[in-house]
């Protein structure tokens, strides 16, 4: 398996934040009914002109100094001619000759190690329209049905270079990818929602060659880990034919979720798009100047970000990378870390409890009724001892759920912790009484007797027994009885 | 008088003298067309009650004393590429048999705002590729000076439209000549304006970077108050251009004193026959009598402008019209998968110069040839501006005969798609450029009109509107009337 | 260089064209007459000319990022050929 490496690029397609498409002042919100979003341009109709969107070009600009691109100062559109029903002109308008944005790169790090992935280019261009099938999928359906709410709404497709090596590492790309892009606010770049879609080039060949093998483009990944599978699936696929002795065809394969497995779509045999230049509209020529006035717009991208993180606030790397993997983190992080500037614990409990139970819940943080300053308060609360660190999670999932204030929701739920050695007393002496064989093994030199007997007084308190104070009153109660 | 006779100029004045209402003169035209529209098949759709109730409203306006625009009440012609609000557009193809646009086309908006009547749609080569109308796939025009013979093309329904008399004024769109051309054979005035200069907004696209709408008329007067209310920005259109929209009607001076008119010797070329020459050798004559200094230029990459613009405008029109493929509007043929149903719809839809155009912009633009034509001829577009930038710093405008012959007769050249082309060979090259262009007629060889071409640098309509207004002025020869009863 | 008629199948199908027995024939007679017509721009020395990208100077024709009003979802399917739930409908795709 060893003697082959993988060579793979990606191609992802994002769309835009603008509130209206590329060439028409028709919306772009998601989610509306079919055909409720649509006008002359992009329905392209007989006689229909569109006039380019200003955001669009400013979106594309900004992303692509995200990306530690080149701007093109003198670019325009060109016409990439193709059939297919959600293509109303029979045509895409895209970049082909000059893209807006070239020569960049993102960095990734998988497994400690830190790697540059080079970008070829960033580009414009519209999306065509969706499709929705009779049947269950596009080759079972007798008939389709096609929305073009989605035509004309403005993308950027961001190219590779086959800088990548594996499933993991396409991961990372993309998940860099779209925090960076996030952070740069020019996209919403919600894969389930198609704002973000990526199709991956993958081929092999012997270690130490620099010639390319065949390739296969993989298209209908659905999430970042759907890439992650599909590659290396695609990679051994791909390996086993030729340690067969066959040779892997040059074609578009679609990955199949459910079963796991690519399947053949249909052979690859490069269609001649005939491009050339798109007449109908202006060409765009950016200044210097303008450059680096949307340069200087950028905020704190996510490299930048996770270094003043562990620079200046102390944080290991792991847990700077974690809370800058998404801008909404990265925000809710410091806007806790404002109120209750510790960032070790603030981490923690970010990495800890809020992911898990977004994860567990799949929802996203904005939906999420946890605020951050009800988290920083919590924190206090722990910290002064009012509650101890589990009742704490516990008051955290509350939090989450319904957004109430922790110290209202403490008093309602009555979880302060006991942390009076007098109100403890009585309960001690009661856990002591019942599990005399604990009693002994402690007193027999068997440490861990002692977690069963502070287990059984959180027990018995509810969990609401300061763990930490009672740990100290049964050693003390228990070696006076000794 | 016969009110189809007169000039736009000439029934404004008589509705605003209240002598006639725009009903009337409606009523009168239509009357006209049921007279001799049989014989010369210039309109596809006839919008008898539209055009009556705008002119009820135009009247109803004038009564109440509301100031109207000189073109208010006055009933036009608009070719059918040009889109109207719900008044089927088709290009003159089957594949657009049944197409309504859910909008009228910018400059049709203007001029219904202006107060004209549309009284119909008229006949084309199908999507404007052709030079004699004999390319619609529905039925061909007839010359109304001939009828034997060809109106022009491809805007040849406006052009026999406004000579018979069926229509005021007609809007058509000059591509490679399709404006000017037919304009000649069917002895009336038409100008091609500046690329830019009028919206191309609902004009059905054949060549984005060629198309360009403008007025056939029965004199220079109406076309400059058509192009006054054509003319101009249009924020919809990106190829629109922001330059003013002077006042046309300033332009019309009775005066080309001291003005330097340049003939193109690559113009005066043999193919031309001989009495259409002497006719232009009259003009010219008569313009150096009038005071313009008339002399040869040249314009050497001429037969290369007109391979350029082939190559262009196939290469174009090939990937303009990839949408018509029977999934949103127009004609569908049934199959059983969609590439199919393209494949069919397409084949069936569209007649042979279209497919014929068609394939040949595609291989135009194929990986393997296109450095080899494409962008050669991208190359040529760059030599032919620069002859004409050249001819500038020595001439304020060019004169060239508008065609090569008189009208041919219909069948002569259908046959033969190339030849067809090139009849246009003398409009060309203003097209390729997005120079301004003007015809007018200059007399009747074998009682077929010839028409006379002026050519300008951009935006210079106003110098080509004087020459062709003081030629008007000076010589009865620009006003002909077929003997159609 | 010559035009077969398998080239003009092949156009054919890149411009998706049904093309009948006859019009092949036609058309490849068609085409070789135009492309032999076109092919003389190449007796053009156009080494030093850089050709011509966009026809008008202007650049930058931008729209603001505003939303306007389309078109409503009737008028926008009223062309179809054929319709179905507020969709436009086609035949099986693959």
């Amino acid at each position: 398996m060893s003697k082959y490496e993988a060579v793979i690029g990606l191609e992802v397609h994002v769309e835009l934040k603008t509130a209206t498409k590329l060439f028409c002042g028709c919306s772009t919100e998601f989610g509306k009914e079919p055909n409720t979003q649509v006008c002359p341009v992009c329905l392209g109709l007989p006689g229909s002109t569109g006039v380019l969107n200003k955001k669009a070009v400013e979106l594309a600009t900004k992303a692509g100094l995200a990306l530690n691109c080149e701007i093109g100062t003198y670019t325009w559109f060109d016409r990439k001619n193709y059939f297919y029903p959600d293509l109303p002109k029979g045509f895409q308008i895209s970049q082909f000759f000059r893209p807006i944005a070239y020569n960049g790169y993102l960095d990734i790090e998988v497994n400690g190690q830190k790697k540059r992935i080079r970008i070829t280019r960033a580009h414009l261009e519209e999306d065509p329209g969706k499709l929705a099938h009779a049947g269950e999928s596009i080759t079972t359906s007798s008939a389709s049905f096609v929305d073009y709410n989605r035509s004309g709404i403005p993308l950027i497709e961001i190219v590779s270079e086959p800088d990548l090596r594996s499933g993991e590492e396409a991961k990372a790309y993309l998940e860099k990818l779209k925090a960076i892009l996030e952070y740069a606010g020019v996209s919403d770049v919600k894969m389930e929602q198609g704002s973000l879609r990526c199709d991956a080039n993958v081929s092999v060949r012997p270690i130490g060659s620099t010639v390319l093998g065949t390739k296969t483009e993989i298209k209908n990944m659905n999430s970042f880990r759907a890439v992650q599978r599909a590659i290396e699936y695609e990679i051994e696929r791909q390996i086993e034919l030729l340690e067969d002795g066959e040779a892997v065809i040059q074609e578009t394969r679609g990955w199949v979720e459910d079963k796991g497995i690519t399947v053949s779509m249909r052979s690859k045999e490069h269609p001649d798009y005939r491009c050339f230049v798109e007449h109908e509209i202006s060409a765009i020529e950016l200044t210097p100047e303008w450059i680096e006035k949307v340069r200087a717009s950028l905020p704190e991208l996510p490299d930048a970000r996770k270094k003043r993180l562990v620079e200046e606030l102390g944080l290991p790397a792991y847990d700077a990378g974690v809370i800058t993997s998404s801008l909404a983190l990265a925000e809710f992080f410091d806007a806790v870390y404002e109120k209750y500037p510790d960032a070790k614990t603030v981490s923690n409990w970010i990495m800890g409890e809020l992911l898990r139970l977004l994860n567990a819940r799949n929802v996203e943080l904005s939906e999420a009724k946890i605020t951050p300053a009800g988290l920083a308060k919590l924190l206090e609360l722990i910290k002064q001892g009012t509650i101890s660190n589990n009742m704490g999670k516990k008051v955290f999932e509350l939090m989450f759920e319904e957004g109430k204030d922790p110290e209202q929701i403490v008093k309602e739920k009555g979880m302060v912790q006991i942390s009076d050695e007098g109100q403890l007393t009585q309960i001690l002496t009661e856990v002591i009484a019942q599990n005399p064989k604990s009693v002994a093994d402690f007193q027999s030199g068997k440490e861990q007797a002692i977690g069963f007997l502070v287990g059984q007084v959180m027990k018995a308190t509810k969990g609401q027994a300061n763990p930490g104070v009672v740990n100290k009153m049964l050693r003390k109660m228990l070696k006076k009885e000794e | 008088m016969q009110l189809s006779t007169l000039t736009v100029h000439q029934l404004s004045e008589l509705m605003a003298q209240k002598e006639i209402s725009s009903v009337e003169l409606t009523n009168a035209y239509l009357e006209r067309i049921s007279k001799v529209e049989e014989k010369i098949q210039a309109f596809i759709t006839i919008t008898k009650e539209e055009a009556l109730a705008q002119a009820q409203a135009i009247d109803k306006k004038r009564m109440q004393g509301e100031e109207l625009s000189p073109l208010a009440g006055i009933p036009m012609a608009v070719s059918d590429n040009i889109c109207t609000e719900g008044i089927k557009t088709t290009c003159a193809s089957n594949i657009l048999y049944n197409y309504l646009p859910p909008a009228d086309a910018t400059v049709v908006a203007r001029l219904k705002q202006a107060g004209s009547v549309l009284i119909g749609k008229t006949n084309l080569d199908e999507f404007a590729m052709g030079s004699s109308t004999e390319y619609s796939a529905l039925f061909k025009t007839k010359n109304p000076f001939a009828l034997q013979a060809v109106p022009g093309g491809s805007n040849g329904g406006a052009a026999a439209a406004v000579a018979a008399g069926e229509t005021a004024f007609a809007l058509g769109s000059d591509t490679a000549g399709d404006i000017r051309q037919p304009a000649a054979f069917c002895g009336v005035v038409g100008f091609k304006p500046t690329y830019g200069h009028v919206p191309r907004t609902g004009l059905v696209s054949y060549a984005s970077s060629l198309d360009q709408i403008g007025p056939l008329a029965r004199d220079i007067t109406d076309l400059a108050l058509i192009l006054n209310a054509i003319c101009g920005h249009d924020s919809k259109d990106s190829t629109s251009a922001t330059v003013e929209v002077p006042d046309f009607q300033g332009s019309l001076v009775n005066d080309v004193r001291g003005l330097k008119i340049g003939l193109p010797k690559e113009y005066f070329k043999a193919e031309i026959a001989p009495p259409v020459a002497a006719k232009i050798q009259e003009a010219i004559r008569q313009l150096e009598d009038l005071g313009a200094v008339c002399l040869e230029v040249s314009l050497p990459h001429t037969e290369y402008a007109v391979m350029a613009h082939y190559t262009i405008s196939c290469a174009e029109a090939s990937s303009n019209l990839a949408r018509y493929d029977g999934v949103r509007y127009g004609l569908r043929v049934e199959a059983e998968d969609v590439t199919s149903m393209f494949a069919k719809t397409r084949g069936q839809g569209f007649g042979p110069e279209a497919k014929k155009r068609i394939l040949l912009g595609t291989r135009v633009l194929s990986k393997e040839c296109y450095d080899k034509y494409y962008t050669q001829a991208l190359k040529a577009r760059v030599l032919n501006k620069q002859d004409f930038d050249r001819v500038w710093a020595q001439v304020d405008c060019l004169l060239t005969p508008a065609t090569l012959t008189t009208a041919f007769k219909i069948g002569d050249k259908e046959n033969d798609s190339l030849a067809m082309y090139l009849s246009n060979y003398c409009a060309i090259p203003a097209n390729l450029a997005g120079l301004p262009a003007l015809v007018l007629p200059f007399g009747l060889v074998d009682g077929m009109p010839v028409g006379l071409q002026l050519i300008g640098n951009h935006f210079t309509e106003q110098t080509l509107l004087r020459v062709g207004y003081t030629l008007e002025r000076n010589t009865d020869q620009t006003c002909l009337r077929p003997a159609l009863a | 260089m010559r035009i077969s008629p398998e080239d003009v199948e092949k156009l054919a199908l890149m411009s998706c064209l049904e093309l009948r027995e006859e019009e092949k024939a036609a058309y490849t007679k068609f085409l070789q007459a135009g492309l032999d017509y076109i092919d003389k721009l190449n007796e053009l020395a156009t080494a030093a000319v850089e050709p011509a990208v966009h026809v008008l100077p202007r650049v930058n024709v931008f729209r603001e990022d505003t939303i306007e009003t389309g078109l409503d979802k009737a008028l926008a399917l009223a062309n179809a050929p054929e319709k179905e739930a507020g969709s436009f409908k086609v035949p099986r795709i693959v």
